[in-house]
């Protein structure tokens, strides 16, 4: 008799539910997790194979979202594509600018000024604030915790959209950087605003933690789930909060020293065990760092010009050759590889997105583990589908 | 770290045999990369993530590249004595010799333990047709397993020796690849082979025939 044999009694294939018939171990349950459920943050899927509840077996599906990004990228200019990369990570639109305004730059050899690049700073721990603010409701929303933590992760970042919004004209598609600074200078009080909320975020991050760090429920539910062993981590390119849980050190901020990040004192922290509950640790402790940041940045803001007088944005082509641009985004490395023809739009464009590659893990994270915490586990690699299909 | 030269020339007298050669970037980056020959990409790949001086760990990125066949013109000027005694003047020949496009692999590489990086490999096709298979580089590092699948899916290149070589952005039954120079958009995206042409062929015989009409002016009755 084979191992692998399929029950008379199984429906007919090519249904969403198959049962399997195994000598050893009963029935394997092959099941489609997704694409339209809340617990996949988007339009994203898993079949699992289970036996009884725990996974034997997950793949999962990309391209629900596919729009080819990067063949749209190919046929506009540089300049064009800039408000199209604000729907990469639709959460994170500072830093996706960020990202391709750097390797455009490295492209073309330009110069940034201080000011725009104390902005790009604060704008992007700024960023990282309201990701792992979201990320850490949506995890406990994930965990069954429905409503309050991710209630009053919203109040918070709806401050922060707030200041967005004041700086660009937008909430969420800032479209705000631009290769050679940034677009526009904050407005009056501005800063003062920003001030006021760095200061005040640590008040609120001693509430959240109140409520969550030493939570039983929230600790039965993450603690020893999902363990991702660091060496596991560098060899599939996991990177950023997910990385450092595991207990690697490795920051783009201290390891490029890309911007002005160099003049700026803030800790990396790492996690010990690599599990569930260390992601959420780490996002926790990074964003009590990015406070740091942000206070050292708000109060050392040279005045000066946002843009490089000499830097032309319409019409601008960059000279043959190649660059990759990399910035340390709220969810890992999110870079932009770009190679230039001469002609006003790149010959390729090309985007590292973190949670895609971030997800290359998913499979052995959770095995062995239950259906529910399949979810948890993917909660807490924090995925945007925007950025996962493009 | 050592540049692209210097890795190269280890590269050369440590495995005999080996294509590498240096693509040098004119841009202002100036990250020259090393361009591999498929036959010993592996092997180099293992070196390379082993070596105790460079310990490249970490690969960050992979992308694919199309390059079209091109025609290179070339314009070779002899001198030619001028009329008395004139300048010299130039006659102009102009050749034009045909350059076979490929598709290109570009890994980018990092070390996580030594933080250094990047080290940028190539890997090219023979052409753009045929023979476009190159050796996976998923077995050194895991990070290539779904960027590998989605150059698979978007440029067609083959990686022998990847572990699950599937579409992964496009659906399973698409065709063509999208992000090639020369695709072509389908006329239709929604298009799929349904009965319906048929079944309404068929139920045309469940109708009289139409009788002709007597209206249209001009028309032949037979």
């Amino acid at each position: 008799m084979s191992v692998a044999e399929v029950s008379p009694l199984s429906p007919a294939p090519g249904s969403r539910v198959r049962a399997v018939r195994d000598q050893f171990h009963g029935d394997l349950l092959e099941i489609s997790m997704g694409p339209h459920h809340p617990s996949t943050h988007g339009v994203f899927r898993m079949v699992v194979t289970l036996d009884g509840e725990i996974v034997v077996k997950l793949k999962p599906v990309f391209g629900y979202l596919h729009r080819n990004h990067e063949k749209i990228g190919e046929n506009t200019t540089y300049l064009a594509s800039m408000p199209y990369t604000d729907r990469l990570d639709y959460l994170c639109s500072m830093t996706n600018n960020w990202a391709y305004a750097l390797a455009v730059e490295k492209l073309s050899g330009q110069t940034v000024p201080e000011r725009a690049e104390y902005l790009r700073i604060i704008l992007a721990e700024l960023t990282r604030l309201l990701n792992h603010t979201c990320l850490a409701g949506f995890l406990l929303q994930d965990g069954g915790c429905s409503g309050t933590p991710l209630m009053y992760a919203f109040r918070e970042r709806e401050k922060i959209l707030d200041l967005f919004e004041a700086l660009s004209g937008s909430r969420m598609m800032c479209n705000y950087q631009r290769f050679g600074g940034c677009r526009v200078d904050a407005p009056p009080g501005w800063l003062e605003a920003a001030r006021a909320l760095a200061d005040n975020y640590g008040r609120f991050l001693d509430e959240y933690e109140e409520l969550l760090t030493g939570n039983e429920i929230l600790m039965a539910r993450t603690q020893g789930i999902g363990r991702l062993p660091a060496r596991l981590a560098v060899s599939a390119g996991v990177t950023g909060p997910m990385l450092r849980a595991a207990g690697v050190a490795y920051d783009i901020r201290k390891v490029d020293g890309y911007g002005l990040y160099p003049r700026f004192g803030f800790r990396v922290p790492l996690g010990d065990h690599g599990d569930t509950y260390d992601r959420y640790m780490v996002r926790v402790l990074e964003m009590r760092e990015s406070i740091k940041i942000l206070q050292q940045a708000l109060r050392d803001i040279p005045a000066g010009p946002v843009m490089d007088p000499k830097a032309r944005l319409r019409g601008f082509r960059a000279k043959p050759g190649e660059a990759y641009g990399r910035i340390e985004g709220p969810k890992g490395e999110i870079g932009f590889y770009l190679i230039s023809e001469g002609g006003p739009n790149p010959y390729r464009y090309r985007v590292r997105p973190p949670s895609f590659i971030n997800l290359t893990v998913l499979e052995d994270l959770c095995l062995g583990h239950t259906v529910a915490d399949t979810i948890v586990i993917l909660g807490s690699i924090d995925i945007v589908l925007g950025e996962v299909d493009r | 770290m050592e540049t692209p030269e210097q890795i190269r020339d280890r590269l050369l007298a440590r495995i005999p045999g080996a294509a590498v050669s240096v693509v040098v970037n004119p841009g202002p980056a100036a990250q020259h990369s090393l361009l591999l020959g498929a036959a010993h990409a592996r092997e180099i790949a293992e070196f390379l993530r082993d070596d105790p001086g460079l310990q490249l760990d970490f690969c960050s990125n992979v992308s694919g590249v199309d390059w079209l066949d091109r025609e290179i013109v070339e314009t070779i000027k002899t001198p030619t004595p001028g009329p008395g005694a004139g300048p010299a003047t130039f006659a102009e020949q102009k050749i034009r010799r045909p350059h076979p496009g490929y598709l290109e692999a570009v890994y980018h590489l990092y070390s996580m333990a030594l933080k250094h990086g990047p080290v940028v490999l190539r890997l090219r096709t023979a052409d753009r047709r045929d023979q476009v298979t190159l050796p996976s580089l998923t077995p050194v590092w895991r990070s290539c397993e779904f960027q590998e699948r989605e150059v698979f899916d978007l440029f067609g290149i083959v990686f022998a020796g990847h572990p699950d070589l599937r579409r992964i952005l496009m659906w399973d039954e698409f065709r063509d690849h999208p992000m090639r120079k020369d695709y072509a958009e389908p006329d239709d995206y929604e298009w799929e082979p349904t009965p319906h042409g048929d079944v309404l062929a068929k139920a045309k015989r469940h109708y009289p025939a139409a009788e002709p009409a007597a209206s249209v002016k001009g028309e032949a009755k037979p």
